[in-house]
């Protein structure tokens, strides 16, 4: 963990981790037993259901909840469905579990290769909306205003992860293809790449327009890069689409292109595993893997008392079970152990000024601290800037009274947007 | 479901730069004692007793406050314990006990307490508490008066009453090197400007206070003092570094004016803040009725701020 350094009078200055070229490949690690999907659909008992527990699975297999429903989830293994329930994500978002218990007999479903022959938006629809890197399709056939910037997020958005740095240096290729097979079946016009400056070469080699970024936090961030580097500023509460851009990350492109490379959908997911002593280690593992079995393999122990953190050390989420599985979007995963816990406060803002001084949005956050502990959103918004608030946790992570500021953040923007925004800004 | 480790659950970031509440207040504790320590050696066990209650009692009405108001108790933030030692560092050693009781409960209870406690004040606690002590007992407060019972090897007679009783001529006999090393009659913990300085820059290094506070007021101070011995009557107005190490103009600039709750945040308002505190400062000794101005500019200033406070940057992607 970075502490304030001696000299308070300097902002602390948080850096990147950035991958040079010792950096290992990715080390892959099986299933055990089961894995675990989580379906965005919530169903209840009137729906008639499309699978049922007991249903045999292919590795590959697309398996919607709903007849004429949109969302699905692939099956990283070939096995049984064990079990279908409701499911609870981060706040309150209310999901669907489908677990499936692997067999020994590895059987691929070979509609997307049948499919996958003549690439089109629809077979990338019905096939490739749960790719490793999470690609955001239902944009793609977005009609107004249609999206026609991609830019691909090479960097990663929090501390101490590697994970889409490592797919830039090792699957450029793959992010090429992505993007060739983009151009024919989208509209998107320009694509550029974000990298930062140890990437340049395999940046270029993607053939997207390059753009690297400076090492400290919060640079990464979508927002400031579409100020910094493409010279926009992004009306605050306006989301990337309204304006024809969107923000993927570098392993969705890749995904996308090794799908249709080798005619079959990719379920690797490359995440970055921080252990209790913040050392980093790069694995690939099915979508799905519970963490635990993640653990196990690194021989990391996770006990009482301990955090699990999915995502990085100032913008993750936490979860109660070990079980949780790695979705499409987990790029990291943290052991923090509970003597580096640092406790929240209930105390008052003492108007100190830190949170301002170091917000990038140039949110006057003493104030609106004030007015979200009293849940006056609408003034939090209209007078103090909630919405131009970049999601970086900064003001939380200065805040000399330890008042939860980003998560009264967080928590208010969710309540006032509902639940859409967190998949935007996913990316 | 049973045998289900209990993680701990909880909210990003999950990192903080460790920064507290009670070590920010403990710092600047630490630092002001460096001056206090001048005003043991002079004053001796007086100054010392004066010191410890009004520490103690500071303390003691936080409690109780907390304890009517059934809030978790306070003190361990260190906020009560400076407010006592700040109030100590400005009133002389002969202050009597009741009159040391009475300024820390108009510290904590009116000037922090009623209005929510620490991060609530609308002005600094202190000055709130120096301002009634003053209008309320002229005599105690009156260095003057209030240390006839000393004598030490230096002018005993408090530099600001002179000045503004007989005019600069009276001050010549203090020399800025007397001034800065303590050698002057005031307050426990607010003659010694070396020492206040060393602290300030103590603090302001390690970020526990605003350099553009403090900078500013000073600043506004000399500027303004200077202005007025150029064009002002010849003879009528004594010069800035007199003004600075006199009076409480460091312990206000470094340890007044630099609190969190009653000032500003942003980087113009808090120049134009100080600067205000510095310039009425001297606008009040070299024009007003009152022999230092310290206490009123700070107090006026802290009234002024949540105006000057609006004046901020534009945030990210606002549409005005
Ligand atoms: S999380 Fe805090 S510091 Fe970061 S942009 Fe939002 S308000 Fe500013
Ligand atoms: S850092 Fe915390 S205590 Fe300081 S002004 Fe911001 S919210 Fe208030």
């Amino acid at each position: 963990m970075i502490k304030k350094s001696f000299f308070g009078l300097l902002k602390p200055r948080l850096e990147y981790d950035i991958i040079d070229s010792k950096t290992t490949a990715p080390r892959e690690i099986t299933v055990s037993k089961t894995v675990q999907l989580l379906s965005n659909r919530i169903f209840d008992k009137k729906d008639s259901i499309l699978i049922q527990v007991g249903d045999e699975v292919r590795t590959g297999q697309k398996l919607s909840l709903i007849k004429g429903e949109d969302d699905y989830v692939i099956s990283p293994v070939s096995g049984a469905i064990t079990s279908i329930s409701p499911y609870t994500g981060n706040f309150g978002m209310l999901m669907t579990s489908i677990v499936i218990s692997k067999n020994s007999k590895e059987e691929t479903d070979g509609r997307f290769a049948e499919a996958a022959k003549s690439p089109s938006l629809q077979t990338t629809t019905d096939f490739l909306a749960h790719l490793p890197g999470f690609f955001p399709i239902s944009l793609l056939s977005k009609q107004t205003p249609k999206i026609k910037t991609l830019v691909i997020h090479g960097m990663d958005t929090d501390l101490l992860v590697t994970t889409r740095q490592q797919i830039v240096k090792a699957s450029a290729p793959a992010i090429k293809k992505g993007i060739q097979i983009l151009k024919e079946i989208s509209g998107i016009e320009t694509f550029i790449i974000v990298v930062p400056e140890t990437l340049f070469h395999e940046a270029v080699s993607t053939g997207a327009t390059v753009k690297t970024i400076a090492s400290n936090y919060p640079s990464a961030s979508p927002y400031l890069i579409l100020k910094n580097i493409l010279g926009m500023e992004l009306p605050a509460g306006d989301c990337f689409e309204k304006h024809g851009i969107a923000v993927v990350s570098a392993e969705a492109v890749a995904s996308l292109g090794k799908a249709y490379q080798k005619q079959e959908i990719p379920t690797q997911k490359v995440l970055t595993v921080i252990d209790k002593t913040g050392t980093q280690k790069l694995v690939s593992v099915s979508i799905g893997t519970p963490l635990k079995d993640i653990f196990s393999a690194l021989n990391i122990r996770a006990e009482d008392g301990d955090r699990i953190i999915i995502g990085g050390p100032m913008t993750g989420l936490s979860t109660y079970s070990e079980d949780h599985p790695v979705c499409p979007d987990t790029d990291a995963v943290i052991v923090q152990d509970r003597s580096m816990i640092s406790c929240v406060s209930n105390n008052a803002c003492i108007n100190c000024g830190e949170c301002v001084r170091i917000c990038p949005a140039k949110i006057q956050v003493n104030m609106l601290v004030r007015f979200l502990e009293a849940c006056l959103y609408d003034d939090a918004v209209d007078r103090y800037d909630l919405f131009s608030c970049i999601e970086c946790g900064l003001c939380s992570y200065v805040c000399t009274a330890k008042i939860p500021v980003f998560q009264y953040i967080r928590l208010s923007k969710q309540e006032l947007t509902g639940i859409q925004s967190t998949e935007a800004e996913n990316v | 479901m049973f045998n289900q480790k209990k993680f701990i659950v909880s909210h990003a970031p999950f990192w903080h730069d460790g920064s507290s509440l009670s070590t920010k207040h403990y710092h600047i504790m630490l630092a002001a004692t460096l001056a206090v320590i001048p005003g043991f050696v002079q004053y001796g066990g007086p100054a010392v007793a004066v010191v410890c209650f009004s520490i103690a009692t500071a303390m003691i009405w936080e409690m109780i406050i907390n304890k009517i108001a059934k809030q978790p108790v306070t003190i361990g933030d260190g906020n009560a314990a400076l407010i006592g030692l700040l109030l100590a560092m400005m009133i002389p050693a002969t202050t009597p006990w009741w009159a040391v009781l009475t300024g820390t409960f108009l510290a904590i209870v009116i000037g922090k307490q009623i209005f929510g406690g620490l991060g609530g004040n609308p002005f600094h606690p202190v000055v709130v508490s120096m301002a009634i002590l003053s209008l309320s007992w002229k005599g105690i407060f009156d260095f003057n008066e209030a240390l006839l019972p000393y004598d030490f090897n230096f002018t005993m007679a408090y530099p600001l009453a002179s000045l503004k009783a007989f005019g600069p001529d009276s001050i010549s006999s203090f020399s800025i090197t007397d001034l800065l090393i303590g050698r002057q009659t005031g307050g426990i913990g607010s003659t010694c400007g070396i020492a206040l300085l060393i602290g300030g820059l103590y603090l302001i290094l390690r970020g526990f206070i605003r350099w553009e506070i403090s900078f500013s007021f000073l600043a506004g101070a000399f500027v303004t003092a200077f202005l007025f011995t150029l064009f002002g009557e010849e003879g009528k107005y004594a010069g800035p570094l007199f003004h600075i190490f006199t009076g409480y103009t460091l312990i206000g600039a470094i340890y007044l004016a630099t609190e969190d709750s009653s000032s500003p945040v942003n980087f113009i308002p808090m120049l134009l803040y100080g600067a205000g505190c510095g310039i009425m400062t001297i606008l009040i000794r070299n024009i007003g009725a009152y022999v230092d101005g310290v206490v009123l500019a700070i107090f006026l200033m802290n009234l002024a701020n949540p105006l000057i406070d609006k004046i901020r940057p534009k945030a990210l992607g606002k549409v005005a």
